[in-house]
């Protein structure tokens, strides 16, 4: 027996088992952003920071048809996620559906807004999961963060809801300068409210995010800590909670395979249809993205320019193509490499062996050490004119 | 971690095995998690239900394979074990 799949949307220090696949091998998850649409205004979101209107979203027969393309190809686990997917009433249908395709269901949801209306009528339909975020332990921070007031007792609530129903829950924390003197408690509260799996988070800087570094980098003390509370949470509750921990990449050594490697195990389907390798791909300027408004999925898994164009390790340059590590990170992150460099076909400036490293981790440690700026909460229409700085700049 | 003998496992609610029929393999399926199934897995796995104990699925798998019983029973209780560790199997 081998774990073949863990956390397919964001790798984690724990449980990785990168193996070497065929250039085009079948995909195990997909993450089905329904839309936009959310209560909370995270200031870290990891939707682009131009937000599609409803208007603009799928219909249901488009995504039934998509989750049975998706079921045809392999793919094991869905991720019902936005924005907020129970703002969509079709949710219960669309989980439904996938059930009867044999697909294995994980909600990923605020639990804010119709979620909790929602959770009895997706148990039904065949739910298989719950995750749940939470923006800190107490309701103080985490109603700041989230910048919904009332919204963390919401959350508690609907937590309840779901173990009572008897479902799995999962808590989600994204982590940063904001909430990392809560770790501690936050894994109390996942244990409190009876919580499997809880995910903690380092923040990973794409859309919102990154716009807003500055306001939510740790400092690397803070960072130690956490990542050791953690270890020692592992031991102590195992059997009773298992701790899933993204680590916070600008102070690593080597970097995340993102996504588990470019076009090898996951997509995403935004609200409007299309198709990427991962949430921010967007960002990487002139790939060439297809819709399952027009195609189906098995094609654009195969084909599409945008999956084809990180795929394996052919594109790399030095100091990837050379490099023992090449198979199991991939480069690490083409977005990063984007972001940070000005080249999505660098190495990840995450990674110690890029000659970008240093100035990615001198820029963590400046803007830690600063005062912290006002969050720009995310909005609808709300894209700021300016991108924080890189490390090429 | 190991289980006891005397233990009733269960797939919890969110825990599914499932034969794919894409990678003609079993897979159990789990909270972000996709465990990859062989046959003799697959065996055991089937063999919990919530009513039998641990000793029950080793008796009942050393009636069916040519192998002595200590050593069906060391590799059930790990196997066992370890996805009550992973909070896949629960008592
Ligand atoms: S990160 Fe916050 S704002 Fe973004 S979709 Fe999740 S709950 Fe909503
Ligand atoms: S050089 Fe490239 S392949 Fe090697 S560890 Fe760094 S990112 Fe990974």
């Amino acid at each position: 027996m081998s774990e073949i799949a863990t956390v397919a949307r964001k790798e984690v220090s724990e449980g990785t088992r990168p193996e070497a696949a065929p250039s085009v091998g079948h995909p195990i998850g997909i993450l089905a952003e329904l839309t936009h649409r959310c209560p909370l205004r995270c200031p870290y979101c990891s939707n682009p920071l131009e937000l599609e209107r409803r208007e603009a979203e799928l219909d249901t027969a488009t995504w039934k048809r998509v989750l049975s393309e998706a079921a045809a190809l392999g793919i094991l686990h869905v991720h019902l996620s936005g924005g907020e997917p129970t703002a969509r009433p079709d949710l219960v249908e669309l989980t439904a559906h996938c059930a009867a395709e044999g697909l294995y269901t994980n909600l990923i949801t605020s639990g804010i807004g119709r979620a909790s209306g929602m959770i009895d009528a997706l148990s039904e339909a065949g739910l298989d999961h719950v995750q749940l975020s939470v923006q800190g332990a107490s309701a103080e921070t985490g109603d700041r963060i989230g910048g919904y007031k009332g919204g963390h007792a919401a959350k508690l609530e609907f937590a309840r809801k779901v173990t009572d129903l008897g479902l799995p829950l999962t808590l989600n924390a994204v982590i940063h300068r904001g909430n990392i003197h809560e770790v501690e408690d936050i894994i109390a509260l996942a244990v409190a409210l009876k919580a499997r799996r809880l995910e903690v988070a380092h923040t990973q800087y794409y859309g919102w995010a990154y716009v807003n570094r500055a306001a939510l980098m740790p400092a690397r003390p803070d960072v130690d800590r956490s990542v050791a509370l953690v270890e020692e949470a592992r031991r102590r509750l195992e059997g009773i909670l298992v701790i899933d921990m993204v680590i916070p990449d600008y102070y690593a050594r080597y970097p995340k395979p993102c996504s588990g490697g470019w076009g090898r195990r996951t997509l995403n389907v935004t609200p409007t249809g299309r198709v990427l390798p991962c949430h921010a791909a967007e960002s990487i300027p002139n790939l060439e993205f297809w819709s399952v408004r027009d195609r189906a999925l098995g094609d654009i898994w195969q084909s599409s320019p945008a999956f084809n164009a990180f795929r394996g390790t052919d594109w790399m340059r030095e100091p990837c193509r050379s490099c023992d590590r090449r198979e199991m990170d991939f480069g690490g992150c083409r977005c990063q490499a984007m972001a940070l460099v000005g080249d999505a076909a660098a190495t990840d400036p995450a990674c110690s062996l890029s000659p970008f490293h240093a100035r990615v981790e001198a820029l963590a440690t400046e803007e830690a050490a600063a005062v912290a700026p006002d969050y720009l909460y995310r909005t609808i229409g709300g894209a700021p004119a300016k991108a924080p700085e890189g490390a090429a700049s | 971690m190991r289980a006891e003998e005397t233990d009733v496992p269960r797939l919890p609610r969110g825990v599914k095995l499932k034969f794919d029929q894409v990678r003609s393999r079993h897979v159990l399926l789990a909270p972000e998690r996709a465990f990859n199934i062989d046959e003799t897995a697959a065996a055991v796995l089937e063999l919990v239900d919530g009513q039998r104990t641990c000793g029950q699925i080793v008796d009942a798998l050393a009636a069916r394979y040519d192998e002595k019983r200590e050593v069906i029973a060391d590799d059930v209780r790990d196997m066992i074990g370890s996805l009550i560790a992973r909070r896949v199997i629960e008592t």
